[in-house]
């Protein structure tokens, strides 16, 4: 495979210092893109930016779809392969949120930046990256910016777009914006749920040490917590956030609360889903409280092996540039590409800065090195050396 | 009815001017030069945003502007090393016309860029809008480009959060509505039509520019508004809505010292215009106040609103423009 790709990995270096001549054109478009509220279901205003860029730079087919995706072709030399390059569009910030974005020399922050207004970024800048950095690909690259996809958005963008589609898509990337050295080549199953308790009308709330929602709820994650967790497959159950109470003096009467199963395996996750939510009946029967639990967003696990040669051409570009690989699982638009059948990627873009943990900063100097992975893994892509040996 | 056909006629939303590569092919077509001059004192946190966007929307993608100069009053923070990494041409104003006599303020950074900068047009836009964009750029300078009778191009802001109906109040600042507007009303009413008199961000052609007169501190967008309708008339304006700015809020008390130093210019202007004559020498201390608990107590500052002459007459700016 080293031997194969020799030419991509040491062109490397020299693209690696050529990228900083893209640096403010995606700077900017990481401003423009993370200044527009984008939460899941209201992305238009996002995808209207992404198609207006996609115009300018020439794109073909700039449209959205029923979905509400983004999209636009930059056409191949050949163009007998599909390659399709994905970032989400929505954010969970609401639309409220003052949204501004700050730029100082080495870093840039605001809420949103790394998930995912800097992969956006690189999406929208590709065409220009490709034209400084003289490069014509064989294959037609499809640019989508995907529609709720977060939370309970589940993903509805991209699997509209693999399900409805007639392009053959080859090869799927998934570009986050963090973090560099990411590689998810496989998903996890998971279940997104939310639980809501209400307590009953006509409860006599002027009885001293009247119990409230707060407590039903409490009662309900101490069973939860008494379910025993296998390490293989390995499982676990992510308590997400919790919403409960107006003030004091007042007992609360509704309590919300948001968590995820997740497993290696699917059988796995119905199983403990089926538990919880039995669990949850039992706890509503003996508090006489109302109860409903909705599941928000389902996974299936699968994905590409360790040995694909996607992911080992993605490794190899890593270690030239000296970035160790690490290999996370996916929840993102890499699963809708393994319910697909396609091989497909999830990669990081840069490294999370951590000066002021309340708002979400992105240092620039790694950009380049994950512009150049990025790349690079288009034309090894491009070039045949990621197919499967059959 | 002149005003309400100027409004009519004058008055533009950026988003009208958003194709900008007609922008800028009549730009070339005229062979004119633009300047982009951002007047700074401690802005490290708002300044880098700036320089990229302008600098990639408006000199790289469309090459509309030719020049972004950032023209400091002496900052203590990173200013000018942000402005500079991101590629602004970054000045000190002590440095420039060094054989001036030193003066501090905002008025002083514009009146040199006059001198410094080499555009055909200059565009003024202050470093601390959170929410900036390109079309607080292009949206100022298209009126010019496109109009050769307009010669200052003035910005304002009206997006309003929630409005049931059709007509709805728009206007300025608490100094624009408590001060300026009731002045212009009274003195100068086609005045009153600029919706923000005061906004820091403005387009001039130089040929206007080289013979204003700058005050130095709080009254210079007032003074600017004022000798320009005086020598072209209201004609020579245009507005265009930028939708919206987000900034820092200033406290009354500082807006109290904002409006005692327009005052200056304005009636300095009634005086030098032959419009009231009998103003006697006025005093250029403001008495503010402040309470601890029971005690009151007065706080007094001096303001005295400076003017430069116009950059024509300068040996230097002739020298330098080749002006004889």
């Amino acid at each position: 495979m080293k031997e194969k790709i020799s030419d991509i990995l040491n062109s490397i270096p020299d693209m690696e210092k050529r990228m900083v001549q893209i640096r403010n054109i995606l700077l900017t478009n990481l401003v423009m893109i993370g200044e527009i509220p984008s939460p899941t279901f209201m992305e238009q205003t996002r995808m209207n930016f992404l198609i207006n860029r996609f115009n300018q730079y020439n794109l073909l087919n700039c449209s959205t779809d029923e979905a509400g995706n983004g999209l636009g072709i930059l056409p191949g030399r050949s163009g007998d392969r599909n390659i399709l390059l994905v970032s989400h569009l929505d954010t969970e910030y609401n639309e409220k949120m003052n949204q501004s974005i700050s730029i100082q020399p080495n870093s840039v922050s605001g809420p949103g930046i790394a998930d995912n207004a800097l992969g956006l970024a690189v999406l929208v800048s590709l065409p220009h990256i490709l034209e400084t950095l003289e490069i014509e690909l064989n294959s037609n690259l499809i640019l989508m910016g995907s529609a709720k996809s977060l939370g309970a958005g589940n993903l509805e963008g991209i699997r509209f777009f693999l399900k409805n589609t007639n392009m053959d898509i080859s090869t799927g990337l998934s570009i986050e914006g963090v973090r560099l050295g990411r590689i998810s080549r496989s998903a996890i199953g998971m279940a997104k749920c939310e639980v809501h308790y209400w307590v009953p009308e006509g409860y006599d709330w002027t009885q001293f040490g009247a119990f409230g929602s707060i407590v039903t709820l409490n009662e309900f994650i101490n069973r939860i917590l008494e379910i025993p967790i296998p390490t293989r497959p390995a499982t676990s159950i992510v308590f997400s956030s919790i919403e409960s109470g107006r003030g004091f003096s007042k007992v609360s009467t509704e309590a919300e609360l948001k968590f995820e199963i997740q497993s290696e395996s699917e059988e796995m996750v119905e199983h403990l889903l089926k538990q919880i939510n039995n669990i949850a009946i039992e706890i509503a029967a003996k508090t006489s409280s109302r109860v409903m639990v909705k599941e928000v967003a389902r996974r299936k696990p699968g994905g590409i092996e360790f040995s694909h040669p996607l992911v080992s051409t993605a490794i190899e570009i890593l270690k030239t540039m000296d970035v160790r690989p690490r290999f996370t699982p996916s929840m993102s638009e890499l699963s809708a590409f393994i319910d697909a059948g396609i091989p497909a990627l999830t990669i990081g873009i840069s490294n999370l800065g951590n000066v002021d943990k309340s708002v979400e900063t992105v240092e620039i100097e790694p950009m380049y090195k994950g512009l150049t992975q990025l790349i690079s893994l288009l034309i090894a892509i491009d070039k045949g050396y990621c197919n499967e040996i059959r | 009815m002149k005003l309400d056909n100027w409004l009519r006629n004058n008055t533009y939303h950026h988003s009208a001017f958003e194709d900008l590569g007609k922008l800028v092919e009549e730009k070339k077509r005229q062979n004119l030069k633009i300047s982009l001059c951002i007047p700074t004192l401690n802005e490290g946190k708002t300044i880098g945003k700036e320089v990229v966007l302008f600098r990639s929307e408006l000199m790289v993608r469309f090459p509309l502007l030719d020049e972004i100069a950032i023209i400091d009053s002496g900052s203590v923070d990173n200013t000018l090393e942000v402005a500079k990494s991101f590629g602004a041409d970054t000045y000190l104003a002590s440095d420039i016309l060094p054989n001036l006599d030193h003066k501090k303020g905002k008025g002083e950074n514009l009146w040199k860029a006059i001198y410094q900068l080499s555009g055909d047009i200059i565009v003024y836009i202050d470093a601390d809008i959170k929410n900036i964009h390109p079309r607080f750029v292009y949206g100022l300078l298209a009126p010019l480009i496109y109009n050769s009778k307009v010669k200052y191009v003035k910005a304002f802001y009206d997006r309003p959060l929630a409005f049931s109906e059709g007509i709805r109040p728009s206007g300025g600042g608490r100094v624009t509505e408590i001060l300026i507007r009731p002045l212009f009303s009274l003195f100068f009413p086609e005045l009153s039509a600029i919706i923000q008199p005061l906004s820091g961000e403005y387009a001039v052609r130089r040929e206007v520019l080289e013979k204003l007169s700058f005050p130095i501190g709080y009254g210079v967008e007032t003074a600017h508004l004022l000798d320009v309708y005086r020598e072209y008339g209201l004609e020579a304006f245009a507005q265009t809505d930028l939708d919206q700015r987000v900034h820092r809020n200033q406290e009354t008390i500082s807006l109290g010292k904002m409006s005692f130093g327009i005052l200056q210019t304005f009636l300095h202007r009634l005086k030098v215009y032959g419009m009231m004559t009998d103003i006697p020498e006025l005093s250029t201390v403001l008495r503010q106040f402040r309470a601890h608990d029971e005690v009151f107590e007065s706080i007094e500052q001096e303001i005295i609103e400076e003017e430069r002459p116009p950059m024509i007459t300068i040996s230097e700016y002739k020298e330098r423009r080749g002006i004889k």
